[in-house]
């Protein structure tokens, strides 16, 4: 029976010991063991919580980039189309313009060359008139008998001369 | 993982092959002075597993070799009385008026011989071999925590190292599995302290029995006194922490047949047993499953010289399977001494998160 009565003295001492071991380990030692392990927790917990924040953003960001890629690629074929466009047109004027400057030299050249012809024409007309009368001369020298008959000859010759 | 495993051994095989020392030494001492006495299993169990007023560590030849502890004794017809246990002898003489009774109701303990013959035991506060341990265990508790808490003091951020990282395990274990799921999540931090040291004094008091000489092998553990403050400790906390529907609850359970209440208050006498039964269970439990394991593993070590009386051969050949079977015993008290901290903890837990219990629901 001994075994299974609580002693007294051992009772006592237990009693007084662990009552003290609990209040120095709950003061001196769960107080600041607990407190840290929370507070690991609570920093990993932090730590992997701005780490999933991190790759939110960091997609946010990707997509953003993304985006603005595209709209770059867009832009610049916009640029590039407008300045063909551009281009195009540039060309089409300056052949537009050219061709009016063409024809407005042609026209100046005609009326040039066409004034030239009259000139000759009318020098060339003196000129036969010249020979005509040089030549009249000569066969006159020769045949000089009948003056007004042979006037009317030659000036119907002259005027059967169509150098038109 | 090679540390630990090296520990085991070493641990086992320390558990094996001390102790036969001592009790083939003790059995040399009593044949030594009772002349041919007949070997007792049951005495030689009984003066390990029992608490004692020297620390016993061996005896060579015809000396026995103890650590003498304080007496601390209070008498009525003599007042206070404070010596050495040496005085006694060993157990053999009186001092004073006082001496240790070999036989009888007060075997093993200090009682007084008053003047007309009889014995009476005086109040007794003696630093016997229990409370040595007790002592030395809370030194080491002391030591241990104390140390840890400094390191996380430090920084609570750094990596465990050393001993702190055999302590977070179990201290996360107690905390996120038995005390969270048993008390609930909005109070069990002011309830941690007290299961997180209990949990610690049992299971290294635990150890320390297990371990065959100075300082352990007292059978702290297994001493219903310590297990019975223990349970006293939960008991407390239950019941000066109940709720109200606690103590409605235990008169006028709701859900229960009215017939069971009244005339005659069936559930309420046991409803009301239950609160006495359950600090009533810790205590035997944790004393019990200690106190048996040292039964058996000693009982095995009995074998060897039970054999011996018969032939000498026959206790070699039986101590090759008493040691094997010891070696084997002890592995399992070191799960046990686990366990039975475990369980304390985690029944502690659950009886102070029954208590708290509300039930809007019933009301």
């Amino acid at each position: 029976m001994g075994l299974v009565m609580p002693e007294f003295g051992l009772f006592f001492w237990m009693l007084l010991s662990f009552s003290l071991l609990l209040y120095v380990l709950k003061r001196f030692a769960w107080g600041p063991i607990l407190n840290a392990l929370s507070e690991r927790e609570k920093s990993i917990e932090d730590a992997l919580q701005s780490a999933e924040n991190a790759k939110e953003e960091m997609l946010k960001l990707q997509s953003g980039n993304e985006r603005i890629l595209k709209e770059a690629i867009l832009e610049r074929e916009n640029i590039v189309k407008e300045a063909r466009e551009l281009k195009a047109s540039i060309i089409q004027e300056a052949r537009h313009e050219a061709s009016v400057e063409a024809n407005k030299v042609m026209e100046h050249a005609k009326m040039a060359v066409e004034r030239e012809r009259l000139a000759a024409i009318s020098e060339i007309k003196i000129l036969i008139a010249n020979f005509s009368v040089d030549i009249a001369g000569i066969i006159l020298k020769e045949k000089l008998t009948e003056d007004s008959r042979q006037k009317e000859l030659i000036q119907n010759y002259i005027d059967q001369i169509n150098l038109n | 993982m090679v540390k630990i495993i090296r520990l085991i051994i070493l641990f086992s095989f320390v558990w094996g092959v001390s102790p036969i020392c001592v009790v083939a030494n003790e059995e040399h001492a009593t044949a030594d002075t009772l002349a041919p006495k007949k070997f007792n299993t049951g005495d030689l169990i009984f003066d390990h597993i029992k608490d004692s007023y020297e620390w016993h560590i061996t005896t060579i030849g015809h000396s026995h070799i103890s650590i003498p502890l304080p007496v601390i004794l209070y008498s009525k017809s003599n007042g206070f009385h404070c010596f050495m246990s040496s005085k006694f002898h060993h157990g053999k003489e009186s001092y004073l008026r006082f001496h240790v009774a070999s036989e009888g109701e007060f075997q093993r303990k200090i009682v007084e011989t008053m003047e007309d013959g009889t014995e009476v035991r005086p109040w007794d506060f003696s630093i016997t071999k229990n409370v040595t341990s007790l002592f030395i265990s809370i030194i080491l508790l002391l030591f241990i925590f104390l140390a840890v808490a400094k390191r996380y003091t430090e920084n609570f951020a750094r990596a465990p190292k050393g001993i702190q990282s055999w302590i977070e395990p179990i201290v996360v274990f107690i905390c996120d599995d038995i005390a969270k799921p048993s008390i609930g999540k909005e109070k069990y931090q002011k309830y941690l302290p007290y299961l997180l040291t209990s949990f610690f004094f049992i299971f290294i008091n635990n150890l320390m029995g297990l371990f065959p000489f100075f300082p352990g092998g007292a059978n702290l553990t297994g001493d219903i006194s310590v297990t019975l403050v223990l349970a006293l400790f939960t008991f407390a906390l239950t019941s000066f922490s109940g709720s109200r529907d606690y103590w409605v609850h235990l008169i006028n359970a709701p859900g229960i047949p009215l017939w069971l209440k009244f005339p005659f208050p069936l559930m309420p006498i046991v409803e009301i047993m239950g609160v006495f039964i359950k600090p009533f269970v810790l205590t035997i439990r944790l004393f019990a499953n200690m106190t048996a394991g040292h039964i058996v593993a000693l009982g095995f070590y009995s074998l060897i010289f039970i054999f011996a009386e018969k032939s000498i051969f026959a206790g070699y050949g039986i101590s090759v399977l008493s040691i094997a079977f010891t070696v084997f015993m002890g592995l399992l008290e070191l799960l046990v001494a686990f366990i039975q901290a475990y369980v304390f903890t985690l029944l502690s837990a659950l009886y102070i998160g029954l208590a708290l219990e509300r039930h809007p629901s019933h009301d």
